[in-house]
């Protein structure tokens, strides 16, 4: 058997990108005679194509390009981030332009003139007549509704969002870690979230936020953000987790251990990156929910304390004089609304891009 | 570390009388003696590795061959002490690569090998390759890791070894993902992986299995030209007995988790001493011999978590006799360097011609 290397040495150009694939060229040495041969009807697959076969591709067709062309094929999807997007927008620069066409300010109570110490309908001077300065009227103090709206706006996705940040951070390390140890560890932690899954959270939310009750307005929006994320995490990381059971018997994974990459490293750069598809569709739905979660707190005055609003503080204020001042409830529950709606949409229009077999959780 | 392994405490005390010993290895770069790796199920304890002895030469080329579930695998990834842990564990033996028993060392210190000096090909390139990571980062990633390569330097390096293993446009094609590569070009692409901290060992598990035949041929002839050039030591694990002939130097022939014949490749082919490897030899289908049946082994591969007392083999075996469900048959010197598991080794060596010889 030394002749092994003459015979496959003499093929033409093996490298050549222009050269056909290579047929005739034969599969094994053998010396004439020998027991072995190559078995005609195997020689004859067409399992795969040229060599270079798929060399030929655009480039930049990476996975997210895929998902983001499929994202926009969704209308409701992309109906659902442009207003996402209107509305975050307007949320940050929107109290700023509001002062500088009106001079209202979010919390400017007009306490100079008592006769605009009251609520009007929403494009209504104090005289009855109409007027630009308020499009959303005022509320019982005063103050300018739409500001206000859009001040909440601001804490309102800022604790949805930070909130889901938490979320994903303890989420993902807790569930990661927890699949990709697998057996005993990971028994005992998803034991201890199972657990915690049993509890109603929101009495948790609730006694978090009454135990540590701090005494400025701001150190109390912090502590929303622990206690929403410390209770939302539980979700992520049982999705993490099972993404990381599949993923961690993959052979990319068996590969990564077998070239010394260091067990951190393996599941953060290598097995958390292609969780990444479930784990945004989930964010994305958690958002809204912890939006809810942080109105329905503040409905019930555990939640954002004033000066500052949100849109579940503001639909409290408003609740109390719905019959008379319906505007004062009905534009932040609107704008609310509209914005967990939105970010549903596009939740469900990211699960589609991303996960086009899966369609529900 | 967050995975718990195996680490002893006489740690030091040993490599220290294995340094000794590495003056002794002379070429010899990798000594498996007494291997076993169990794993336990719930249907019992499996051998998948029971009691496996072999040896490697600086240079050498060894080919393991078997059938699907006879330890293949197992064995390989024993050396680099990849088993799962539970269920699996290696039990006992030695796997001394220069002069070092590996299993003796930490899981840190044996992670510094892997890759380094131990490298490993995947059987499947279509999902060895990490889908969410750029080719470039997974290459770097191995120098960076081992070489203390900077960016810039493990990125240039990466080029360079695309551009051995034959990626034409290396540098235009090294930001892709491996989806935008075909089969054949992602083994390429693991070989390079493999080979970019010129390992002393090269352990390719089933590298061509799931390509074509003429990529199959390509990629044999890379491995093979890689080798002369690094002087790399490959052990071929495949249940392509052409590859073998084509490729190695030593055969092993592994059966339910032992070695069942272990001979020079060429001495294997033409005068093997046991009915199992005549078996598998037979079983390759021959052209120019217009039969109608193929031949094939009788039988199923044992349950190795319940094998009886006898060998292994005898259930399938046409020249099975009354011993061999009895007693398990001796491992029987046939020549220098061939050895047969077989109650009748020498009479199937002496009719394949080897006594002859």
């Amino acid at each position: 058997m030394k002749n092994d290397e003459s015979s496959i040495k003499d093929e033409p150009e093996r490298r050549d990108p222009a050269s056909p694939p290579l047929a005739g060229l034969p599969l094994e040495t053998f010396v004439p005679g020998d027991v072995i041969h190559t078995p005609p009807e195997y020689a004859i697959t067409e399992t795969d194509v040229h060599p270079l076969g798929g060399a030929e591709l655009v480039s930049g067709s990476s996975l997210w390009t895929d998902a983001w062309r499929r994202l926009l094929k969704n209308k409701l999807a992309v109906f659902g981030m442009v207003i996402v997007i209107l509305i975050t927008i307007a949320s940050i620069v929107g109290p700023a332009v509001v002062k500088a066409a009106t001079g209202y300010t979010p919390d400017f109570i007009p306490s100079g003139n008592a006769k605009l110490l009251k609520s009007f309908p929403p494009f209504t001077a104090p005289d009855g007549s109409f007027s630009l300065t308020h499009p959303m009227g005022t509320d019982n103090q005063g103050r300018d509704l739409l500001a206000r709206v859009l001040q909440g706006g601001q804490i309102s996705l800022m604790v949805g969002i930070i909130s889901t940040l938490v979320s994903l951070l303890i989420g993902i390390s807790y569930g990661a870690i927890a699949g990709y140890l697998g057996g005993r560890p990971d028994n005992i932690m998803m034991r201890l979230v199972d657990v915690l899954y049993s509890l109603p959270y929101i009495i948790i939310v609730i006694v978090l936020l009454s135990m540590f009750r701090s005494q400025t307005a701001r150190g109390q929006l912090v502590l929303l953000f622990i206690a929403l994320g410390s209770v939302s995490w539980l979700t992520m990381a049982r999705i993490v987790r099972g993404q990381v059971l599949s993923l961690k018997n993959q052979e990319f994974v068996l590969a990564a251990r077998a070239t010394g990459v260091s067990t951190l490293r393996i599941i953060f750069r290598h097995i958390v990156p292609n969780t990444l598809g479930p784990v945004i569709v989930y964010a994305t739905l958690t958002i809204p929910t912890v939006m809810l979660t942080e109105a329905f707190l503040s409905f019930l005055g555990f939640g954002v304390q004033p000066p500052l609003a949100s849109w579940g503080s503001l639909a409290s204020d408003g609740i109390q004089n719905i019959a008379i001042f319906p505007w004062q409830l009905i534009f932040p529950g609107v704008t609310m609304a509209l914005t967990l709606f939105s970010l549903n949409f596009l939740g469900d229009g990211l699960r589609d891009a991303l996960d086009p077999q899966m369609r529900t959780f | 570390m967050l995975l718990i392994r195996r680490c002893e405490p006489s740690n030091s005390l040993a490599s220290k009388s294995k340094r000794n010993f590495m003056s002794q290895t002379n070429g010899q770069l990798l000594e498996v003696k007494g291997l076993r790796t169990y794993f336990e199920t719930e249907d019992g304890t499996v051998k998948a590795v029971d009691g496996i002895s072999f040896a490697l030469r600086r240079g050498e080329t060894l080919g393991i061959v078997g059938e699907s579930g006879s330890g293949k695998s197992v064995t390989n990834l024993s050396i680099i002490r990849l088993i799962p842990n539970p269920p699996g564990k290696i039990v006992s033996g030695e796997v001394v690569f220069n002069g070092q028993d590996l299993l003796l060392l930490s899981a840190e210190q044996v992670r510094r090998i892997r890759g380094r000096r131990i490298a490993m090909i995947f059987q499947d390139p279509m999902t060895s390759l990490n889908p969410f990571m750029k080719i470039s980062r997974q290459l770097m990633e191995m120098t960076q890791l081992h070489l203390g390569h900077t960016r810039a330097q493990a990125y240039e390096h990466a080029i360079k070894m695309l551009e051995t293993v034959g990626i034409p446009d290396a540098r235009g094609r090294i930001d892709s993902y491996p989806h935008e590569f075909s089969g054949g070009m992602r083994q390429r692409v693991m070989i390079a992986m493999a080979l970019s901290c010129e390992p002393e060992l090269l352990i390719a598990d089933e590298p061509t299995t799931a390509l074509d035949v003429t990529i199959q041929a390509q990629i044999l002839e890379l491995i093979k030209e890689l080798k002369r050039e690094t002087g790399t030591s490959v052990i071929l694990i495949t249940h392509d007995l052409g590859v073998v002939a084509g490729m190695t130097d030593h055969v092993i022939v592994m059966y339910a988790g032992k070695v069942f014949e272990q001979a020079p490749t060429e001495e294997l082919f033409s005068h093997p001493g046991n009915p199992y490897t005549s078996g598998l030899l037979r079983s390759v289908p021959d052209p120019t011999d217009e039969q109608d049946q193929l031949y094939q082994i009788p039988g199923l591969p044992p349950d190795v978590a319940h094998l009886q007392p006898g060998c292994p083999f005898a259930p399938r075996c046409e020249r099975a006799e009354e011993i061999c469900q009895r007693e398990f048959p001796p491992f029987v010197q046939l020549s220098a360097d061939h050895f047969s598991l077989c109650h009748f080794a020498r009479e199937i060596f002496g009719e394949s011609g080897g006594a002859a010889r």
